[in-house]
């Protein structure tokens, strides 16, 4: 059986945290494990309180878990807040200092400054837990040296020597805890969050140009795209605020570049009416929502699931979009492509709804086939025009060949105000109401291109659990859990929010004695919304909305209350 | 050879008199003057009276939202580079709802041409104060007279330096033609902000009004001097100087990006970012 352990670093911001978890993150995929990553920090650059846990297992893990197994404090406060969460064979791997703060849990009194200078007390703190894990010095050097080579060729040399010194000391002690199985020719596998995968999913799809305002947790979306701007030829603008950013990005898309914006929710909602925008000018663009807990700036640096129902009612008027609810890292990436192929084939608004959990979960992930992954073809082709050229020519599936202005000497005339099919501002009311059929029409092909839900589990469950988005992974080590207690469990995960296609799911609803819908959020937003499109009302729902992720444990501990 | 006719005659519906009409013909003179092909130029507007002016010509277009003209245009042009970018719209839009886009774009300096009908009032609102309306400008929104300064946008683009800063009066439609050619001539974001009347909702400064202090600035006026230029960017009131206030050299937004990719080469610059990830 697989083993499992579950690793919270914790300390101050500026300690060298997230170095350190990223290290120790990506010792562990290269030596062949799995692991999920959950990033808890608070909205300020030093201080504070903040954690990054990662879960490691030798089998295939998809969640993160609640009980510690080694807390690795950098702080007093660390093993004030956490000592609790410890399970029963737990250590604390700490300076010996904070030895006296700790009560009965297992003790590993680092002497960080016999091991290095304080500079590289996270690098000791790495080599301890690494090795303490059962992680090959030669491994985690090697990691370091590619972490540190590139960025810091001075500081090699001292890092190296505090790692070796770290992996020497715990030789040197008696720990009672397992070590991790060894894996035998670990696979070849990326270390990667969502937001880095929803990045480059952009840039495999054809990504031209993407324009943005900072707001966590969207940010690094941008970060990741900047990363590879060049080598792959993409427009990257800071604007003004997030109305020029979609604005910049509608005016490149118009103009035959595939185009992103990725905001948050405050960020999103000055888009809104360029969402709209969009849809009225059939333009296509890609949006990426990270959702962070509201209302207003809420909570900024944590997780919510709270904009399903503002995403997808955002923008005045009536037009169709397609909202598509990424579950994994991998999903992440195929889905913004798809999202592209959507936003271009439908002339549409599309939109990418993850949160700040997925955003910063890193997952141990084997290599897309990039090769062989065809980027967007943006516009149509003359031929497929029929002259004299009229961009918003009426068609049966709604959807008008797309010149590119410029490209060819017929012109391209769109405009935000109801028009004629040539483009050009009406009022005729016949026209109208073509224009809105026109551009409703589109949603059947949406609608025909949705991706159904994945269902896994028993058939005629007892518990059917509903899932969306980034809830994924839990809701199904939940169903694992509840399996060999005998209960029969399916699972239901959306990662298409809209349209919704209930020839896709209804019968697993009608088939289960109980269904049960798992969201982060207060009014269960996709159980509304599953209500109103098909009249099944879901009537056990687990919700959160602390700013914490959904764990299996948080599933577990509601369906026992609910039962009780 | 491009003739005005090449650019189409459309019905407006703009108010007998108002000065949008030689506007619009001064923007086809200016264009047939460059000889510039219909498909050539991509015209981006928002909303007002003034934003409906490129729906009045052949060209492209993309008729936005009130205020958002300047993002539209600044993205199209650096994905599209060949395109001649003209902004048209009007004083509500460029300065009030769009404001924070007409500072960012005179910092970024794009190679556009910024087409400003100022009338001074709102006309398809029927009648509001604009943020270039003079104080104490009475209106049915402020019957009190409107309590705030004028925004004056040549002393704001003369202030940031902005690439190229000038001012035209549908009045005067020879002198305006070639504003908006030296305009398009110059490469980076260039400002044209030409007064015109609103002969229903400006019954302040109609077209005597402007016609007896406008005036066109001579040769003793050196547009790169910019001292001389925050000078005249003041002169307001019973004179006006029309012309090329300012102009300066700096590099037009853009330079620093990278060409697009080849289509065909994308999956495998794709698959050779993904190694940083191993």
């Amino acid at each position: 059986m697989a083993k499992h352990l579950n690793i919270v670093i914790g300390g101050d911001a500026g300690q060298g945290l997230v170095t350190l978890g990223s290290l120790l993150a990506k010792g562990l995929v290269r030596s062949g494990y799995s692991i999920v990553v959950i990033q808890s920090y608070q909205s300020r650059i030093r201080g504070g309180h903040n954690t990054f846990t990662i879960r490691v297992s030798d089998g295939e893990i998809v969640a993160p878990q609640e009980p510690v197994d080694i807390l690795v404090a950098l702080n007093a406060e660390t093993i004030r807040l956490h000592e609790a969460e410890l399970s029963g064979h737990g250590v604390i791997v700490a300076d010996a200092a904070l030895a006296a703060e700790a009560g009965g849990a297992e003790f590993l009194a680092v002497p960080f400054s016999e091991l290095g200078s304080k500079r590289v007390a996270n690098v000791v703190a790495l080599g301890v837990t690494a090795s303490l894990v059962g992680l090959h010095h030669d491994r985690v050097s090697q990691t370091l040296a590619d972490f540190f080579g590139k960025k810091h060729p001075e500081a090699t040399e001292e890092n190296q020597q505090a790692l070796e010194k770290a992996f020497a000391w715990l030789s040197e002690q008696s720990v009672s805890m397992e070590k991790l199985p060894a894996v035998d020719d670990p696979p070849r596998r990326m270390m990667m969050n969502g937001n880095e995968a929803i990045a480059l999913g952009a840039l495999s799809a054809g990504l031209r140009f993407c324009s943005f305002y900072p707001m966590t947790p969207a940010t690094s979306i941008n970060l990741g795209v900047i990363s590879h701007a060049k080598q792959m030829g993409v427009i990257v603008e800071q604007a003004e605020d997030e109305i020029a950013a979609i604005n910049m990005a509608l005016g490149a898309s118009f103009a035959g570049a595939p185009s992103m914006v990725a905001t948050s929710g405050g960020g999103f909602a000055l888009m809104a009416e360029a969402v709209s925008l969009a849809g009225q000018t059939e333009t296509p663009i890609v949006v990426v929502v990270a959702q962070r807990p509201g209302p207003a700036t809420g909570l900024p640096t944590r997780t919510e699931q709270g904009d399903l129902e503002f995403v997808l009612h955002a923008g005045h008027g009536e037009f169709p979009r397609a909202i598509l609810a990424p579950g994994t890292v991998e999903e992440c990436f195929h889905l913004t492509r798809k999202a592209f192929e959507l936003a271009e084939k439908y002339q549409s608004p599309v939109f990418v709804l993850t949160d700040q959990f997925l955003a910063d979960s890193y997952r141990a992930v084997t290599p897309f086939d990039a090769a062989n992954l065809e980027p967007v073809r943006p516009g149509a082709d003359l031929s497929e025009a029929s002259l004299p050229y009229r961009r918003f020519a009426l068609t049966k599936n709604g959807v008008s060949p797309r010149l590119i202005p410029g490209a060819t000497e017929h012109l391209v005339v769109a405009d935000s105000d109801e028009h004629t099919e040539d483009g050009r501002l009406t009022e005729d009311l016949a026209v109208r109401r073509q224009m809105v059929d026109k551009r409703l029409r589109k949603h059947e092909g949406l609608r025909a291109d949705t991706v159904a839900p994945d269902w896994a589990g028993d058939a005629g469950p007892e518990i059917l659990l509903v899932s969306w988005g980034s809830t994924k992974g839990s809701v199904s080590e939940a169903a694992s859990t509840l399996r060999p207690r005998g209960q029969r469990v399916a699972t239901l995960h959306f990662s298409q929010v809209w349209p919704l296609v209930p020839e896709h799911f209804l019968r697993y609803f009608e088939d289960a004695e109980r269904v049960v819908s798992v969201e982060g959020n207060a009014l269960g937003q996709f159980a509304r919304l599953i209500r109103r499109e098909t009249g099944f009302e879901i009537r056990s729902q687990v919700r959160r909305y602390d700013g914490l992720p959904i764990t299996p444990e948080y599933i577990l501990e509601a369906l026992d209350g609910q039962e009780r | 050879m491009v003739s005005a006719a090449d650019f189409g005659d459309y019905e407006t519906a703009w108010c007998p008199g108002c000065g949008n009409f030689a506007i619009l013909d001064a923007v086809k003179a200016a264009l047939v003057k460059k000889q510039l092909q219909p498909h050539e130029v991509l015209f981006v507007s928002g909303i007002g009276q003034a934003a409906k002016a490129p729906l009045y010509l052949n060209a492209n277009v993309f008729d936005g939202l009130h205020g958002r003209s300047l993002p539209v245009a600044t993205g199209a042009k650096l994905v599209k580079p060949g395109l001649t970018v003209i902004v048209e719209s009007g004083d509500g839009c460029n300065y009030g709802e769009g404001g924070n886009h007409f500072l960012a774009a005179i910092r970024r300096n794009p190679d556009i041409t910024v087409l400003v009908h100022d009338n001074q009032v709102y006309g398809l609102t029927k009648g509001q104060a604009s943020p270039t309306s003079q104080e104490g400008f009475v209106t049915k929104a402020q019957p009190d007279g409107v309590q705030a300064e004028p925004f004056n946008p040549i002393a704001v683009a003369v202030a940031m330096r902005a690439g190229f800063v000038a001012r035209g009066f549908s009045g005067m439609a020879d002198h305006l033609a070639d504003l908006i050619v030296q305009a398009m001539d110059h490469e980076g974001f260039s400002l044209v902000d030409i007064l015109h009347p609103c002969v229903s909702f400006n019954r302040v400064n109609t077209f005597a009004w402007y016609k007896k202090r406008c005036y066109a600035l001579g040769d003793d006026h050196d547009p790169t001097d910019w001292s001389a230029a925050v000078t005249r960017a003041q002169e307001w009131g019973d004179r006006i100087p029309l012309g090329v206030i300012y102009r300066n050299d700096r590099p037009a937004f853009g330079k620093r990006f990278p060409p697009a990719v080849e289509r065909s080469e994308i999956p495998k610059r794709v698959e050779a970012c993904l190694t940083a990830y191993l």
